[in-house]
């Protein structure tokens, strides 16, 4: 695979990873009824309870926690296993891997053939390194996965995110859409016109190419983007519409995301 | 180079929150100055451009493919400080949408990869690329440093916050619990694939892109090139008079860094590989080198060859302290002074020895009508 299908297999990834989380979002699950603003402090609130945990069984009854959420959100395990805890393992896991060996403590087993000493410290941290990556990464993609972007967004308010830091990635998020699109035509139609290979500094050329037209025409887009909300009678205030209602559900749920990192931060002191 | 969440202990990411904060904000005020308006919806559209660019694979030599972050082409494009906020909107939705680094780790990653990688960028292209013309291979050149320093050093920062953490966070067995090695082995492990690949795809899209852009459009290259109108020797006149207001900011940033120096000393005992010939000699110190090497033993006694070039160079200041500093954290606040002031008096001269030299190239050349070149 020569790099402009590299690149064009990594936009249609991207593509069809959105799409997928939109509609999913749209299904009728736990996580998906709840207001986001509860959603966004609730999943915040596990993920800062298992980066202080000290202890690897509270790590690992969030883990569990998530699962639980996962399946009364109809998040499919497999999506979790290809999105989340494989290509955590695989990057994770190999950088955890050397750590018994690495780490000096107290030894508890050796490697046979090799003779290296396996510390038990060394393996208590792959183990802290590997469940903390798993138990975050699990709990942020859930929040993602059950929500739209456009909620998640609306809901940093609560957090006293800015009102025009949120219009700006709700818009750049709109606009990565088209300039995906944009750069897959771009490369499509270079990939369609191609029938030899190219050289390496060709190869160079072109991709250094293809990002400098896509350059130009989003400086472009950015001023016709102006334009158009100039002619729609933007005058440099970004208002965002807060039109959450919660229900008496949606605060039970904040209770018990509140309790269990209370407890998970309590105990895993 | 995108940390994600459980790399880092919390209190190191509300430090890096902390530290990036302020370049936020400084960023936003200016950009809101000069764009006004218009800032909404231009770093809308950039930040999704450095999204897709972090997509990119770039065929990097040998055959190999890279991503790259596009950190030095954003700035020498759009400035340092859009630079900043188009990237730490990119990296913010990478995080929570893609999962790409992580939410707690958001400001570590804004920290290095937008805000130390685009200032890097940004001093890096304007000292090399300075006074040239627009479409001058200097530029070219400029750009592809610029990249290759911006990365290597936003992962050098990556490094040190991975490198730290096992000696400020263990449980009470010992065992670390945020990323477990430490700076001996972070650093190498970071900087070698970042010497190498990451900062090689880098390279090839800064300099492929300015190379480009002088082709089409060399008009987009003139915001971090305030020197570079051909011919007119009083625009650059203005344009140094105002380099202080445009590098302000940097200065500031080294000033800071200068200040925080003493932080140094929170770390204890000598650097790995760092002991001198006496060490060598001391029980105390043999002690923690064999503690520190994996429990090998330390020669009996210092290496011949390092007993004699020890001799040979004694440094100004000892262990970063000038002998009349009692208190160390203001020997090594001194010494970080000392030896910033050294290089820049060093890149001050150089500059001032290139501007002679080219003063008295264009004074040669002053009654031969010049183009472009």
């Amino acid at each position: 695979m020569n790099f402009l299908e590299r690149t064009l297999a990594s936009f249609v990834h991207a593509l069809e990873r959105a799409l997928y989380a939109e509609e999913l979002a749209k299904a009728n699950g736990l996580l998906q009824r709840l207001d986001p603003r509860i959603k966004v402090v609730g999943v915040l609130a596990l993920v800062i309870a298992v980066a202080v945990a000290h202890k690897l069984w509270v790590i690992g009854a969030v883990f569990i926690i998530a699962l639980i959420l996962a399946v009364c959100s109809r998040v499919p395990l497999i999506i979790l296993i290809e999105r989340v805890w494989i290509p955590v393992l695989l990057f994770t896991g190999i950088i955890a891997l050397p750590a018994p060996m690495v780490i000096p403590g107290r030894e508890v087993w050796r490697l046979p053939g090799l003779g290296w000493p396996v510390t038990a410290q060394g393996l208590a941290s792959a183990g802290y390194l590997v469940t903390r990556v798993e138990t975050a990464a699990t709990l942020s993609v859930l929040l993602i996965l059950c929500t739209p972007w456009s909620h998640v967004l609306k809901a940093l308010r609560v957090l006293r995110v800015p009102v025009i830091i949120v219009a700006i990635l709700g818009m750049a998020y709109r606009y990565i859409f088209l300039l995906l699109e944009s750069a897959h035509d771009m490369l499509e139609s270079r990939r369609s016109r191609m029938v030899g290979v190219l050289e390496g500094p060709e190869r160079r050329r072109v991709a250094a190419a293809s990002v400098g037209v896509l350059m130009s025409r989003t400086l472009q887009l950015g001023s016709d983007v102006y334009n158009a909300m100039l002619a729609r009678g933007f005058r440099g205030e970004v208002y965002v519409l807060d039109n959450f209602q919660t229900a008496p559900f949606d605060w039970l749920m904040l209770a018990v995301f509140l309790t269990l990192a209370g407890g998970a931060f309590y105990l895993g002191r | 180079m995108h940390i994600p969440d459980g790399y880092l202990s919390p209190s190191t990411c509300a430090v890096l929150y902390g530290g990036a904060a302020p370049f936020w904000y400084i960023a936003s005020r200016r950009m809101k100055k000069v764009l006004t308006t218009r800032l909404v919806p231009l770093l809308s559209v950039m930040a999704a451009l450095s999204f897709v660019i972090m997509m990119f694979n770039l065929p990097l030599p040998g055959g190999t493919t890279g991503h790259a972050v596009g950190v030095a082409i954003a700035t020498i494009i759009l400035g340092p400080w859009a630079s900043i906020l188009a990237l730490s909107s990119a990296l913010l939705i990478q995080a929570v949408f893609f999962g790409d680094g992580g939410i707690t780790t958001l400001g570590a990653n804004c920290f290095n990869m937008a805000i130390v990688g685009s200032l890097v960028a940004y001093a890096v292209y304007r000292v090399i690329a300075d006074g040239a013309a627009l479409t001058s291979s200097r530029r070219v050149v400029a750009a592809a440093l610029a990249g290759y320093m911006a990365i290597n050093a936003s992962a050098l920062c990556a490094a040190v916050e991975l490198g730290v953490q096992p000696l400020w966070f263990k449980d009470l067995s010992g065992a670390p619990l945020y990323a477990p090695y430490a700076l001996h082995i972070s650093i190498p492990a970071m900087m070698i694939g970042h010497l190498t690949f990451a900062g090689l795809a880098e390279m090839v899209l800064s300099a492929g892109v300015v190379a480009y852009f002088q082709r089409t459009n060399p008009s987009l290259l003139k915001l971090t090139a305030p020197g570079a109108s051909p011919a007119q020797n009083e625009s650059r006149l203005i344009a140094g008079r105002s380099a202080w207001s445009a590098v302000r900011p940097l200065w500031m940033a080294l000033a800071l860094l200068l200040v925080l120096t003493p932080l140094g000393i929170l770390a204890t005992g000598t650097a790995w590989g760092e002991w001198g010939a006496r060490d060598f000699a001391n029980p105390e110190t043999r002690r923690k080198i064999a503690a520190s090497s994996h429990n090998a033993v330390p020669p009996p006694q210092a290496p011949r060859g390092l007993e004699r070039l020890y001799s040979v160079w004694t440094a100004p200041f000892p262990q970063y302290a000038p002998a009349f500093v009692r208190r160390p954290a203001v020997g090594y606040a001194l010494s970080a002074m000392f030896g910033s002031g050294i290089i820049i008096l060093i890149f001050l001269g150089a500059g001032a020895l290139a501007t002679r030299c080219r003063r008295g190239a264009s004074g040669a050349l002053a009654e031969t009508p010049t183009g472009d070149h």
